[in-house]
């Protein structure tokens, strides 16, 4: 995709001289612009609202710590960039906005005006980063407990256990951690009690069946009825994008795997391919199909556990058994090519770890044959339940514009009716060779998602099979220097060779200064790794933006007026990950 | 001593049908479900129940500081009495029974009635959100589902002519009820589904939003009687509907009439594991609106029609 610099023209065409200080040339292409502080907001708002084919989607917004960045490139001075990245459909664009602040602690105005999802980003990078937001209508911490001292993306912050010091509970910290456990409905911005309605406050999770994880829901009820829900997240918080900046390119690659766990290596994926922009390595064709052969299974895989445990929170108790069964067959596949089973952590930078054992297509054939029947029972038994569409259709319901104005992607955004699948408008990984459909429905409400995950398992069922029928002959890795760990045999050839597999294989790889995303079709939405390389042997930031996150803020917006057993139903059908949601 | 010995065998058989059961519902929840089930203690996992028992009774009794005492022990022992109570008027044969009662059916109805305080008390008691709407729910629904649950039962009651439930085994050798009282049986069963809140009305529960619904702050032995109660219950319909519809211990003379019972029991005892597999859990709302506006039409329907036939063939 070549950067669209009509569309730079235009901006700057609309814009004040002054507010466009640079426009950035980045590795994926994406036009990057520095704007000045003062005139950002009206430029946004050109951006959303005014501009033909405006950029509705606020896709990630984030932010950098740049005061020790070793290559700032030709890039303005700035101490902290806050980072906006907007997508339009119609275009099938993408354009990012920084913002360079200056200062240790500065302050920015808030967006929530603009798009109410930047509300939960501001306030991830208050608590990240320490930048205040003027406007903010609930400026809290969002990941951190609130007693936390300090923003641990700051680069001054540690990312050891050794740098920070022993760690000691004083009494007078745990009276703090206590307290901030007590409960005030009017911190949380609740009333208790309106001129006609004492309102019941209860709290779901962090520990509760029907949260599937560590996750906390405040809800205002009146009777069964909910008022409001307010989501508190962080407790799976683990710091994944500081261990970016810690690990070496090579050695994330784990940490990958467990951040959308049920994803498995699509979550590999994104981030390879990150890297592999950055340091522009061309992955072989077989390589390329041997990741889109496991995304594609650890599609069905994800979406498997999405049925049974769907069908769990609506109180039907037997397909969970039948969907981890045929996960399991999923995983012996997975076993005997990478050797793990949920997190093979097994794509590597410019390629995969090994070549396909000796009858993989047998393998996987034999489950491609079997599957088809057993969707169509979980179909039958499951989708077209009587009670199950009473309990589905018609709730937690969203609008195209909604679901786009809050960043949903995903099988939530297609339930809406738009037709958005990044495999099929930005192919990454040889997407473009593979025959497939998308599946679209028309309500936004649980049973469209529902219904989208099925069709989309037949969906990836067909590209398995296409990708058994036509795996390419090759290498499995790429022969680029960058490659991690390279290819064994060349590195006996001369000293040069032998050099830079060891420093990669010590060391790792030292990737070029330069920047990029590559948003990839995750089971769950849209997944990107945001990385910005400084020239080091690992990143200087990482910033990963994942599908729940966004998809959780907006559960309040779709639940108010329903009832508990309905936000049961809409929870699940949402279909978020708590280690996503987190990170 | 006949009666010492019957009203003796007739508190331990459900008891230990139902402790039984929680072997037999596990065991048939896993065939369901492609897995095995318990079968390590014991000749195929029978003495697991056993084990379980021992394990509860030994578990730490806790009773929440919040919690109002007294109600709170006492909610569970009700649920048990009412149930226990209630098997004194079934007739396991025409003389294995406790009580020959001419308001049998009368004092069923009563019994479950009470069996509500004991959840709702219990939820109440507990002082915990989660139960309390757990017992908010049980009792909107058990209210809901005892009108046409009684309702049901009028026109077994006008064709056999009483209320004592022997009677009405022995009004049916001429044929088994279920056959002219179809409806009735149906909605009989869904009521009885209902009133031991199995799946797919296991509502007050409902696990995956209440935790545990009415019995969520329950450890130890305390909870142990919730969950038994919930098999004496289990049992306690099987029985009454075979009872009522399927000609109690009636059958061909070559086995014992004992026997026949046991295994019409037993077969609705599997029918509700088997709903229990395979249903999802209607809305609270969709439960009520399905009492009110679909069955309770239909079983006034069913003694409309019922009082008409009888009516017509007697003026013959």
């Amino acid at each position: 995709m070549a950067e669209n610099l009509s569309l730079f023209a235009s901006i700057k065409e609309r814009c004040n001289e002054k507010a466009i200080i640079a426009r950035q040339v980045t590795c994926d292409n994406i036009l990057t612009i520095w704007v000045h502080r003062e005139h950002f907001t009206s430029l946004l708002q050109f951006l959303k609202n005014i501009i033909d084919k405006p950029f509705r989607m606020l896709y990630d917004l984030t932010a950098v710590d740049e005061r020790r960045r070793a290559k700032k490139q030709e890039n303005p001075e700035s101490d902290f960039t806050v980072v906006y990245h907007l997508t339009s459909l119609e275009r099938n664009e993408d354009i990012r906005i920084k913002i360079p602040l200056a200062g240790d602690y500065p302050s920015i105005s808030s967006i929530t005006d603009i798009w109410p999802s930047a509300n939960w980003y501001e306030r991830e990078i208050f608590d990240m980063f320490g930048i205040t937001f003027t406007g903010h209508p609930d400026l809290r911490r969002i990941l951190m407990p609130r007693s936390w001292k300090g923003h641990p993306l700051r680069k001054e912050y540690p990312a050891r256990a050794t740098e920070s010091g022993p760690f000691v509970l004083e009494d007078q910290m745990r009276e703090i951690a206590d307290r901030d456990l007590e409960f005030h409905p009017e911190e949380w911005g609740l009333q208790s009690r309106t001129e006609d309605t004492d309102f019941m406050f209860l709290n779901v999770g962090p520990q509760h069946p029907g949260t599937h994880g560590l996750l906390r829901l405040v809800l205002q009820l009146d009777g069964e009825d909910i008022v409001e829900v307010v989501p508190d997240i962080g407790f799976h918080h683990r710091g994944a994008e500081k261990m970016g900046e810690r690990q070496s390119w090579h050695t994330f690659i784990p940490y990958t795997d467990r951040i959308d766990y049920l994803g498995g290596v699509i979550n590999n994926l994104a981030y390879v391919l990150s890297v592999e922009k950055i340091a522009g390595i061309k992955v072989p064709d077989r390589a390329n199909v041997i990741r889109v052969m496991l995304a594609e299974l650890f599609r069905i895989a994800s979406h498997l556990v999405w049925l049974g445990t769907y069908a769990q929170d609506l109180g039907q108790m037997s397909p969970v058994f039948f969907a981890f069964n045929d996960r399991e067959k999923i995983f012996d596949i997975t076993q005997a090519i990478t050797g793990g089973r949920m997190h093979p952590s097994w794509f590597r930078i410019g390629g995969v770890a090994h070549d396909l054992p000796n009858g993989w297509n047998k393998l996987i054939r034999s489950f491609v044959d079997y599957f088809p029947k057993r969707l169509k029972e979980f179909e039958k038994t499951v989708i077209r339940n009587r009670i199950f569409k009473a309990r589905t259709i018609g709730i937690g319901a969203y609008t195209q514009e909604e679901a786009v104005e809050w960043g949903v992607t995903g099988p939530g955004l297609r339930s809406s009716g738009v037709e958005w699948d990044y495999r099929k408008k930005r192919p990454y990984s040889g997407y473009e060779n593979f025959e497939f459909d998308i599946p679209v429905g028309k309500n936004g409400d649980c049973f469209d998602r529902s219904l989208i995950r099925m069709e989309e398992m037949s969906q990836s069922l067909r590209i398995v099979q296409q990708c058994i029928n036509n795996m390419p002959e090759g290498s499995y890795k790429s022969g680029h220097p960058l490659t991690t760990p390279p290819l064994k045999e060349k590195t006996m050839q001369d000293i040069e060779t032998l050099i830079t597999h060891f420093l990669g294989e010590t060391w790792g790889p030292v990737i070029p200064a330069g920047e990029a995303m590559v948003p990839v079709e995750a089971a769950k939405g849209s997944n990107g790794y945001y990385l910005i390389s400084d020239g080091g042997t690992s990143s200087y930031r990482s910033r990963i933006r994942t599908p729940s996150f966004p998809h959780v803020q907006m559960l309040p917006l779709i639940s108010r007026g329903y009832t508990i057993p309905d936000l049961l139903s809409i929870l699940g059908a949402l279909d978020f990950v708590l280690a996503d949601l987190d990170r | 001593m006949k009666y010492v010995f019957i009203i003796a065998g007739v508190l331990l058989i459900p008891l230990t049908i139902a402790a039984g059961l929680i072997w037999v519902e596990r065991r048939l929840l896993a065939l369901f479900q492609d897995r095995y089930g318990p079968n390590r203690v014991g000749p195929f996992g029978l003495i697991q129940v056993l084990a379980d028992v021992v394990k509860i009774f030994f578990k730490e009794d806790w009773i929440p500081p919040f919690a109002d005492k007294a109600v709170f022990v006492m909610a569970p022992g009700i649920l048990i009495a009412t149930i226990l109570l209630t098997f004194a008027v079934i007739p396991f044969t025409d003389n294995f029974l406790v009580l020959d009662s001419n308001i049998g059916i009368l004092f069923f109805l009563g019994n479950s009635s009470l069996g509500v305080y004991s959840i709702v008390l219990g939820g109440w008691a507990s002082n915990s959100k989660y139960s309390l709407l757990g017992s908010i729910r049980a009792s909107a629904q058990m209210l809901t589902y005892e009108v046409f649950m009684g309702l049901s039962l009028v026109g077994v009651v006008m064709m056999a002519d009483s209320f004592s439930l022997r009677e009405i085994v022995e009004a049916q050798q001429g044929g088994w009820f279920f056959i002219p009282q179809f409806v009735a049986f149906l909605v009989f069963f869904i009521a009885g589904i209902a009133e031991t809140h199995r799946t797919p009305f296991d509502i007050p529960e409902a696990e995956g939003e209440l935790v545990a619904g009415y019995h969520s702050e329950y450890s130890g032995m305390k909870f142990g009687m919730f969950f038994v109660g919930e098999y004496l219950g289990v049992t306690l319909i099987s029985s009454l509907i075979v009872t009522l519809f399927f000609g109690g211990w009636l059958g061909p003379a070559f086995l014992p009439p004992a026997f026949w019972f046991f295994l019409k029991t037993g077969f609705f005892i599997c029918l509700f594991i088997l709903i229990r597999a395979s249903l999802p859990r209607p809305r609270y709302d969709q439960l009520m609106e399905l009492g009110w506006k679909v069955l309770l039409p239909i079983v006034l329907l069913n003694i409309l029609i019922t009082g008409a036939i009888l009516i017509y063939n007697s003026s013959l």
